[in-house]
């Protein structure tokens, strides 16, 4: 019921770039334009369900995984309790260790802050490992209109910068193409021989590219995992040590955090890379995970601590807890909606079960149709690594969305009608009664393509009599 | 023990046999059974679709006819895990009682009447469908993504039936995709959930798709009629009520 709608990516006013700017397609929509090829969406679908093999298996091995899930989640409300103190005393600690840290109140400020450290340094060109903060930002849309060029280092997020898309995934970015949309991607920016699907080969080849960015970037940015309040220190986790290879080579080290990434101790990290790991791709542990704590001789450590609507968040009841979360995507790989319908028809930089969740937190009006994108089968709160009752979310967010305004007139009228005859026991059986008469006398009714259920799926056959009926006349009979 | 039953709306409509099942079924089982004539609706397609402040009326329609009893029950897990956490008419304390004593049919019979054997009959192999309402919200089974010992309490009475055999399933909890208005609102997703559903009970040669929510049924019957299958749907208490003969 949600119609096009003119896209604005954020509700800050920097120019985008032109295929960032595009026309919002709404989730239903976009999943049809995905089903279209069900061979793509077997692949999609199976390819990720491997995925969530892979972390059941990793998750079986440990008996007390639900203890370390409990553990994880009570850590973090904790956290959401103490926001303030955490932070401050992060900040006091980090300050010391010779680290600037920087605050930011929105996506713009984020940028304009990081845009003010490349401009000290004089430079145009910026090497960045993954963070979805940024893609949350927009930023490297906005340092390409400042003339600056940005290299994703990750190399599923450097294969979707190529090709001008943003990730579908927020662990697995370019998990929506197949080897052979790799190689000719690859084939046409890298050089590579035309009709390449071989990973090794075609990994050799990025691994190429990468080197020279690693080697000629003064400045790097990396995303943060964990930011430990009592030392000071942070923690990013990779899988291809992309994040080190970026910052050991470069004179400045830019690390950018929405402020829920706090954690109060060290020995806390026992707990969350245990979960993160074995939530997001069933590993026991990330390949690197770097501790940062100060910066080394010659080098400048910055750090930007983000709130970009998370302060609003905070303050809804309902859904503080959603900031809980520790973007591993596991409810992305569990849900059955994700799997057949892919990232992008999310459009949000944060797509699936979670993302549908925090959206509507930054702008209702445009992210009104994703919490209804969920048949609520609850498969993803059971994933959680911190227990975030993600369907439950979306069935308020529902409400809310209602309640504000944002769901369609023909949907409302639709439902109203409805509640009213479901509320008067005489309407009902009339109602009833006059439906099964329509359809058995006059099928072309309802079996048509105005039905969107018929469309694909044939209607339940006509009985002779209700439920109703039957047990009156069986109440006749035993008399 | 005075109990009622509760018959959700499409299958009063539409699928009165699982009606006359369930309630044959819990009067072999010694139960004084009361249809209430007036009651109509859950309030879920209304709730779930985000207009739960419209449910009142139904919700208060409910109260009316299921103050009173000692059980609630009903062959849907989706409609009573609805009820179990949203059912608040006007009259507070009636709407309490009736939250904390309804039950869904297999969970009323494992955990209130402790059914430990049926006289039933089904010589065929079928595919157990888990509807998500009753396997993750009113955890009648165990779920696959818990680190926790496996339970399936309608897999237990299910292994009652003589002559029954349940096929093994490559995602044994899988959500078929009916999702109330999700099913015309996102038809494309909704279909090809159903029909990746039908095809993991087709793989392992269920003759029948067994649920215990007609929704997910209807919707899986709805994809297998318009593709031809041979495959059936059936719902726990036409099984657990069929005849020894």
């Amino acid at each position: 019921m949600f119609f096009v709608i003119k896209k604005s990516l954020t509700h800050n006013s920097f120019t985008h770039n032109s295929k960032m700017n595009h026309i919002k397609i709404d989730h239903a929509t976009a999943s049809l334009a995905f089903n279209k090829d069900e061979e793509h969406v077997n692949w999609h679908d199976e390819t990720l369900w491997f995925v969530r093999s892979k972390r059941d298996k990793a998750v079986f091995q440990i008996p007390e995984w639900e203890k370390l899930r409990e553990a994880g989640s009570q850590i973090k409300n904790h956290v959401l309790s103490n926001l303030h103190d955490l932070l401050t005393q992060f900040e006091t600690n980090a300050t010391e260790n010779g680290i600037t840290v920087h605050w930011a109140a929105d996506a713009q400020e984020h940028n304009e802050i990081i845009y003010a450290i490349l401009e000290k340094e004089g430079v145009n060109r910026m090497v960045k490992s993954k963070s979805m903060l940024t893609e949350e930002c927009h930023l490297n849309e906005f340092l390409k209109t400042k003339g600056i060029e940005v290299i994703d280092s990750d190399l599923g997020e450097r294969i979707v910068q190529m090709r001008n898309e943003p990730p579908s995934h927020i662990v697995l970015p370019a998990i929506h193409l197949k080897k052979s949309e790799v190689g000719e991607t690859f084939h046409k920016h890298l050089g590579t021989e035309k009709g390449a699907t071989d990973p090794q080969y075609l990994t050799e080849a990025a691994r190429l590219h990468l080197r020279d960015t690693f080697l000629t970037r003064k400045v790097a940015l990396t995303g943060v995992n964990f930011a430990i309040a009592e030392t000071g220190g942070f923690v990013v986790c990779t899988n291809e040590g992309n994040a080190d290879m970026g910052v050991h080579l470069a004179d400045v080290h830019i690390a950018t955090m929405g402020f829920e990434k706090i954690i109060p101790r060290a020995e806390h990290l026992g707990v969350f890379l245990r979960l993160l790991a074995r939530s997001a791709t069933g590993q026991p542990i990330t390949t690197f995970s770097s501790h940062f704590h100060k910066p080394r001789t010659g080098q400048q450590m910055h750090l930007v601590i983000v709130d970009n609507g998370r302060s609003k968040q905070l303050g809804r009841p309902d859904f503080r807890n959603s900031l809980k979360c520790i973007r591993c995507a596991a409810c992305f790989n569990t849900c059955p909606v994700y799997r057949r319908s892919g990232g992008h028809s999310y459009h949000t930089a944060i797509a699936g079960p979670i993302g549908s969740i925090l959206a509507p937190n930054l702008d209702m009006a445009q992210n009104a149709d994703l919490p209804f994108a969920s048949t609520l089968c609850g498969s993803c709160s059971n994933v959680c690594p911190v227990k975030i009752d993600i369907h439950e979310q979306l069935y308020k967010w529902r409400q809310v969305l209602v309640k504000e305004g944002h769901v369609s007139s023909v949907k409302s009228i639709g439902i109203k009608s409805m509640a009213s005859v479901l509320s008067s026991p005489s309407f009902y059986r009339t109602a009833g009664k006059l439906g099964r008469f329509l359809m058995k006398n006059t099928p072309f009714v309802v079996n048509n393509n105005l039905n969107v259920w018929y469309q694909q799926r044939e209607m339940p056959e006509v009985p002779k009599e209700s439920f109703r009926d039957w047990y009156l006349a069986r109440g006749k009979e035993n008399k | 023990m005075k109990v009622a039953l509760f018959i959700p709306c499409y299958i009063d409509q539409f699928y009165p046999n699982v009606a006359v099942a369930t309630l044959e079924l819990l009067e072999k089982l010694g139960c004084e059974i009361v249809y209430p004539l007036n009651q109509t609706c859950c309030g879920q397609p209304m709730a779930n679709a985000g207009f739960e402040h419209l449910s009142k009326d139904c919700d208060n329609n409910f109260v009316e006819n299921f103050s009173g009893f000692d059980y609630i029950v009903s062959p849907s897990g989706s409609c009573t895990l609805h009820l179990k956490e949203h059912l608040h008419g006007t009259d507070i304390q009636a709407s309490t009682h009736i939250r904390q004593h309804i039950y869904e049919l297999s969970e009323f019979m494992t955990d209130v009447l402790k059914v430990e054997k049926l006289e039933a009959k089904f010589p065929y192999k079928v595919g157990l469908h888990q509807s998500c309402h009753g396997q993750r919200g009113l955890k009648l089974t165990q779920m696959s993504e818990l680190v926790a010992e496996p339970f399936s309490k309608t897999e237990r009475l299910l292994n009652m039936v003589e002559g029954i055999s349940i096929v093994a399933l490559d995602r044994k909890d899988e959500c078929c995709g009916f999702g109330g208005t999700f099913c015309v609102s996102e038809e494309a997703v909704s279909v090809k959930m159903g029909k990746d559903r039908v095809t993991d009970h087709t793989k392992h040669e269920a003759e029948f798709i067994v649920g215990s929510d007609v929704s997910c049924l209807m919707h899986l019957e709805g994809i297998m009629k318009r593709q031809g299958s041979k495959m059936k749907v059936k719902h726990i208490a036409e099984i657990l009520n069929s005849a020894v003969s």
